[in-house]
């Protein structure tokens, strides 16, 4: 039987704020434990949540970036389970009435431009962490992370492979780094995706019974999880069995899907709204101000590269993996004064491959926009030939200073001058009169002989396609 | 040494001694310290007294006055009922959950009332969690009646009832979730306001049932608590529930004639059933009292009033089971000896540290909002709820202040209701609609029943109408003297 696999994404994003959602702690990573843990975050005895404005304005931020619809009224509720690192035995989230409703996120999967839909996105508290390790016998709580704001981000099951799961989560990844609500620092836990995964034969509309897959703190593992729950499911129905709704966990070590616990542990939450916090209001207003400081986002960004520039799809979706690097590559082709495909061509290659190898982010990267530009400007006026352009970039990366001084220093600039090209052709001809006569007897082979020589004879700077034509004339004598 | 008359002396008179040095704030206290000594074996007004905390306030308080830097409070001993949280005291909100917790902060009640120079008498009983109309359910013991030590305060400011009645304070703060200000007063013969919810700022004061928990004072009569309203009422951006408005002097229109003034008298309030003969009584000639100062009645309406009781024993015990899920025995409070594991920590801790009458709630709560009943329990609450804010609106359409009974009886016998938690729930039948209109109010002495009594009248204001309410109060305490009367147990 051909199966259909179903995948929906739910995401947490840790929200770029200062302070926490609902106190005024630190939600800086890193710090000594409870260290970031005021009398609000401890949960004692008389204490009140302050909803933090920037937490809603980042969530503002998405809902217009994603075409979602901002609710003008939500509502928070408190979401009640007891657990150590939950000091105040229940969280506080949204239910009924999220801040966002709706939207898509558009991504680029296997050369195609694809859209999943959102459910939702809300705001929630962060819980502590419990540590269980350092402590014989014991649990550890660290409460430095608890109240730190987080924007839920729901999908619908729209994603039909793990591929596509993961590219959607890139690009989600991607739009909440761009739009600046989220550093997206995965090991911190700053970008975490739970995926729920189901199947049905193909052609069937009923949906098959999923599970919620937890614990996918990379890409790499997603993918891994999917691909193995994909997997399990389709050889348990083939088997005969049934799968059971239920929350499994990835154990990237063993690379498998473990149950943590089914639905019918599922607890009762009992939600209802949260007394402590009035509605949370959205004017018109507000939302016009940050939609006046929204920046252009990824996909529009893609679009306008595609047709102002004819870069291909590939080259723009590579050139707004960051609004750093499309930043880079918009300068250097305003610099340029054009060109943008030999401007892609140079950043997508090149300058790419220089930042993974250097494992250094745009901003870190010694090569200038103004100083790729000088380089680009030599390639167009002939001085440089592509190879010689790229040992002159590399020397760049590694040491700096400048296009022109560089290339007069190492001698590197291009032999163009027709005059001096024929001298070393004709010195050529005359000290090899044999393979000239090979050449004129048809040997065409030859032809790559004298190329050799020629460019060594000038330490390869002979501008290429003149040096062919030259010769080409001469040997034809 | 002083030649005040702690049992009748108004705080205005108390800041005039202090003033002009007549009286040092060490004395005072001092002296009210004495009369907690001798009177709260009986009493049990008190879980947590410090004397020489508070009479460090004191002596701070006489340096302030010394320097000529003296507010209308400084150097007055107040006593905080034991729901406030205040830097270095035991904290325990009448619970065995709590027994331990010292505050390591203060409500923002108790900043106003240190910023003002006022010094911390003790902490007061009350019932557990302040759940309980009689204080019977403090983990600390029941708080007696100053009138009859066998008939109970009222509940659950019973503490700050008993201690204002006995004049063991000249004030004392006080929460109301549904009638914990103004029944005990009424109970206790003292004065007490409960302001508009969001007036007073809820930071610090431990949470029973957020919506409706709003903090306030008593004192023996309405001047008085206009002083310490222009003290405690104040906007709090550390509670998102918090009213910003103009600062206001409680006290300015207190001496304006009450010519003209319609008070509303609900049919419910009246209709006879519940409320003791005694009660009755009393409310007609304060009527007539008020008829004599120039007021008109009128009659209004509150048709869903009748709802209130249970509207109220849903919502707020939903609260309540969420506002008590902290106290979980991991970070704080009280913690179960040799739990074998975690699930087992919880219960245990939990347990052994609330009483039944908070288990009680907790569970009702959990109930009401668990998955398939929560639309029938839960919401159909609130929708009532919103009726009986209707209600008032519609009312005060036609008066200015609402009159009633404050309880629909004397204070009643120890054990007499608690084997019935549904007749202990009526004894805020008057109160609880208040509560869930978020509108002020307040109990004044209104006469004496039988066995010398005190029986309450409460007066229900419109929103932010604490100044008239205050007004009203006062123009009848001009007239009359129950305020004034002071148990025989508490004259030395």
């Amino acid at each position: 039987m051909d199966w259909e696999v179903v995948i929906g994404i739910e995401t947490h994003a840790q929200l770029a704020t200062r302070s926490k959602i609902f106190s005024g702690a630190s939600t800086r990573f890193g710090a000594e434990p409870n260290a970031q843990a005021c009398a609000v975050d401890l949960a004692l005895p008389g204490v009140l949540p302050v909803l933090n404005r920037q937490a809603v304005e980042h969530a503002i931020r998405f809902g217009l970036a994603v075409g979602a619809t901002v609710a003008p009224r939500s509502v928070f509720a408190r979401k009640n389970y007891f657990y150590p690192d939950l000091p105040k035995g229940y969280q506080i989230s949204q239910y009924e009435r999220p801040v966002v409703s709706g939207g898509a996120i558009r991504f680029f999967s296997a050369e195609q431009e694809k859209t999943v839909r959102l459910t939702r996105a809300h705001l929630e508290e962060d819980a502590g962490k419990s540590l269980h390790e350092d402590f014989q016998g014991r649990s550890g709580i660290d409460l430095n992370r608890a109240g730190t704001p987080l924007l839920e981000i729901v999908s619908e099951p729209d994603l039909r492979s793990a591929a596509d799961a993961v590219a959607y989560a890139r690009a989600l990844h991607q739009l909440v780094i761009w739009i600046g609500i989220c550093d997206g620092n995965m090991q911190e836990g700053s970008f975490r995706c739970d995926a729920n995964v189901s199947v049905r034969p193909v052609g069937q509309d009923e949906l098959g019974t999923r599970c919620e897959i937890k614990n996918l703190n990379s890409f790499r593992f997603m993918e891994k999880a999917i691909l193995y729950e994909v997997r399990r499911q389709i050889r348990t129905l083939e088997d005969g069995g049934s799968i059971i709704q239920e929350t499994r966990l990835y154990d990237p070590e063993r690379d498998e899907t473990r149950a943590m616990r089914s639905k019918e542990d599922a607890q009762d939450y009992r939600y209802f709204p949260d007394p402590d916090l009035l509605p949370v209001r959205i004017s018109e207003d507000w939302v016009a101000q940050v939609r006046a400081t929204l920046p252009e986002l990824p996909a529009d960004m893609r679009a306008r590269f595609v047709q102002s520039y004819g870069l291909s799809a590939y080259d723009a979706d590579l050139l707004t993996g960051s609004q750093a690097l499309a930043q880079y590559f918009q300068t250097l082709h305003q610099l340029l004064g054009g060109d943008a495909k030999l401007c892609a061509n140079w950043v997508c290659g090149e300058f790419l491959a220089a930042l993974r190898r250097s494992e250094r982010e745009v901003q870190e990267a010694p090569v200038t926009p103004q100083q790729l530009c000088d380089l680009l400007r030599r390639i167009q006026d002939g001085t440089l030939s592509g190879k010689m352009a790229k040992e002159l970039f590399d020397v760049l990366w590694q040491e700096g200073g400048a296009v022109d001084a560089l290339i007069a220093q190492r001698g590197l600039s291009q032999i163009s001058d027709a005059g001096v090209l024929e001298q070393i052709i004709d010195a050529l001809l005359a000290a090899h009169p044999a393979q000239v006569a090979e050449f004129r007897a048809g040997k065409d082979k030859v032809f790559g002989f004298f190329v050799g020589r020629a460019m060594k004879a000038c330490a390869g700077r002979a501008n290429p396609e003149q040096l062919n034509a030259l010769l080409r004339q001469r040997l034809a004598g | 040494m002083m030649s005040i008359d702690l049992e009748n002396t108004s705080l205005r008179q108390l800041s005039q001694a202090l003033v002009t040095r007549q009286v040092s704030s060490r004395e005072l206290t001092q002296a009210y310290l004495d009369r907690v000594q001798r009177l709260d074996a009986t009493l049990n007004a008190f879980i947590t007294l410090d004397p020489e905390r508070t009479l460090r306030q004191a002596d701070d308080a006489d340096a302030r006055i010394a320097r000529a830097q003296a507010g209308p409070l400084t150097g007055i001993p107040i006593a905080h009922k034991d729901i406030f949280c205040a830097t270095g005291w035991l904290t325990t909100c009448g619970s065995k959950m709590l027994s331990n917790f010292v505050a390591p902060y203060d409500a923002h009640v108790i900043e106003r009332f240190n910023a003002a120079g006022t010094c911390t008498l003790g902490k007061t009983n009350m019932d557990e969690f302040a759940m309980g109309s009689s204080n019977e359910t403090s983990f600390y013991g029941p708080v007696k009646n100053p009138w009859n030590p066998a008939r109970v305060p009222g509940g659950s400011s019973g503490g700050s009832a008993a201690a204002v009645a006995a004049r063991l304070a000249p004030a004392a703060t006080a929460t109301d979730t549904g009638g914990s200000i103004r029944q005990p007063a009424a109970l206790c013969g003292v004065s007490g306001i409960k302001p508009t919810y969001g007036r007073v700022s809820r930071y610090g004061m431990i949470a029973y049932a957020s919506s409706l928990d709003q903090g306030g004072v008593m004192a023996p009569c309405a001047e008085d608590l206009a002083l310490l309203l222009n003290t405690m009422v104040g906007f709090d951006a550390r509670d998102s529930t918090s009213i910003e408005r103009p600062a206001e002097d409680f006290t300015a229109q207190l001496e304006q004639p009450l010519q003209g003034l319609r008070i509303g008298l609900p049919k419910p309030f009246f209709a006879g059933e519940g409320v003791s003969a005694e009660v009755q009584q009393a409310l007609e000639s304060a009527l007539h009292v008020y008829r004599s100062l120039g007021a008109q009645c009128v009659t209004v309406d509150l048709p869903h009033s009748g709802l209130s009781v249970p509207v109220y024993y849903v919502l707020a015990p939903a609260e309540a089971s969420s506002n008590l899920s902290r106290y979980d025995g991991v970070r704080y409070g009280w913690r179960a000896a040799q739990a074998q594991d975690l699930i087992d920590l919880y219960e245990r801790s939990r347990a052994e540290g609330f009483g039944p009458e908070v288990k009680r709630r907790i569970l009702t709560g959990s109930y009401v909002l668990s998955q398939g009943y929560y639309d029938a329990y839960y919401l159909q609450a609130q929708r009532v709820r919103r009726l009986i804010v209707e209600d008032f609106k519609a009312a005060f359409a036609h008066c200015d202040v609402i009159l009633g009974p404050t309880a629909p009886t004397v204070a009643f016998g120890f054990n007499e209701k608690t084997s019935d938690p549904v007749q202990m729930y009526l004894s805020d039948i008057f109160t609880i609609s208040v509560n869930l209109a978020g509108l002020p109010g307040m109990s004044i002495p209104a006469g004496f029943g039988a066995e010398n009594l005190p029986v309450g009248l409460q007066l229900i204001g419109n929103y932010f109408d604490e100044a008239r309410l205050l007004h009203v109060a006062h123009r009848y305490q001009q007239v009359t003297d129950w305020h004034r009367q002071v148990p025989p147990l508490a004259r030395l």
